[in-house]
């Protein structure tokens, strides 16, 4: 694919996913905001979020956004602000998003079934 | 033109912002994902990462991550909306909302969390 083309696609995809992650940031953050009333203990975090089907649904959504919009920004700071050649910002935009990809849900999966251990 | 005179507009520092906060949030991500992975290993693991993120200073790393946080919120629907919408007369006001919007932002949590 030329390379016009795929940075077409990126522009493309890092504006839907950021359209995706302006919902969920607004919801994260005021679920930040009125979660740490009265400080924060895992029991109230996993309480909150464990066995609960819509919330495991918006932070898989939310994660796999930030998968998609943050390793092609990275990778645009990357190209426009370093030396790397463009082979080396696109492995470090593929690494980014497997990283993301595998902890995060790690976390999500961990934290949906966590109830079981309280 | 005088080198660096581009600098000296909020445009500018909109654009700084967004890319710093961009960055920063990236970083901060898998540190995230892995204290949120510690319930994994039970509650009195993620509650002794708590117990630490309790401190003063810990809170203030808190409070300027919610800032960075709102702040990449707000500067990217600014963004979008110069890119879709063609909003540019209004912008620089817009990139004072987004500013003022963010630390508005850190500040209720900072608030609350205390």
């Amino acid at each position: 694919m030329p390379g016009a083309q795929i940075e077409t696609k990126l522009w493309v995809w890092q504006r839907l996913s950021a359209a995706v992650l302006g919902v969920c940031v607004f919801v994260h953050l005021g679920m930040i905001i009125y979660a740490v009333q009265g400080g924060l203990n895992a029991a109230e975090i996993i309480t909150r979020v464990s066995g609960n089907f819509l919330w495991f649904v918006f932070y898989a959504v939310f994660i796999l956004a930030v998968a998609v919009h943050a390793p092609i920004g990275v990778r645009t700071i990357l190209n426009e602000m370093t030396p790397l050649s463009p082979k080396a910002t696109h492995l470090v935009m593929a690494v980014l998003c497997l990283v993301i990809l595998v902890m995060g849900f790690r976390a999500v999966i961990g934290l949906y079934q966590a109830g079981a251990g309280l | 033109m005088k080198t660096g005179a581009h600098r000296n507009h909020p445009h500018y520092w909109a654009f700084v912002l967004h890319r710093v906060s961009g960055l920063l949030l990236a970083l901060f991500l898998p540190v995230h994902f892995y204290v949120l992975g510690l319930a994994i290993e039970g509650a009195a693991t993620l509650d002794g990462f708590l117990d630490w993120s309790s401190t003063p200073l810990a809170k203030l790393g808190e409070t300027a991550l919610v800032i960075l946080l709102a702040a990449h919120l707000t500067g990217g629907l600014r963004l979008m909306a110069l890119e879709f919408l063609g909003t540019r007369e209004s912008s620089k006001t817009a990139v004072a909302v987004a500013t003022g919007i963010a630390i508005c932002t850190g500040m209720a949590f900072a608030l609350n969390g205390t």
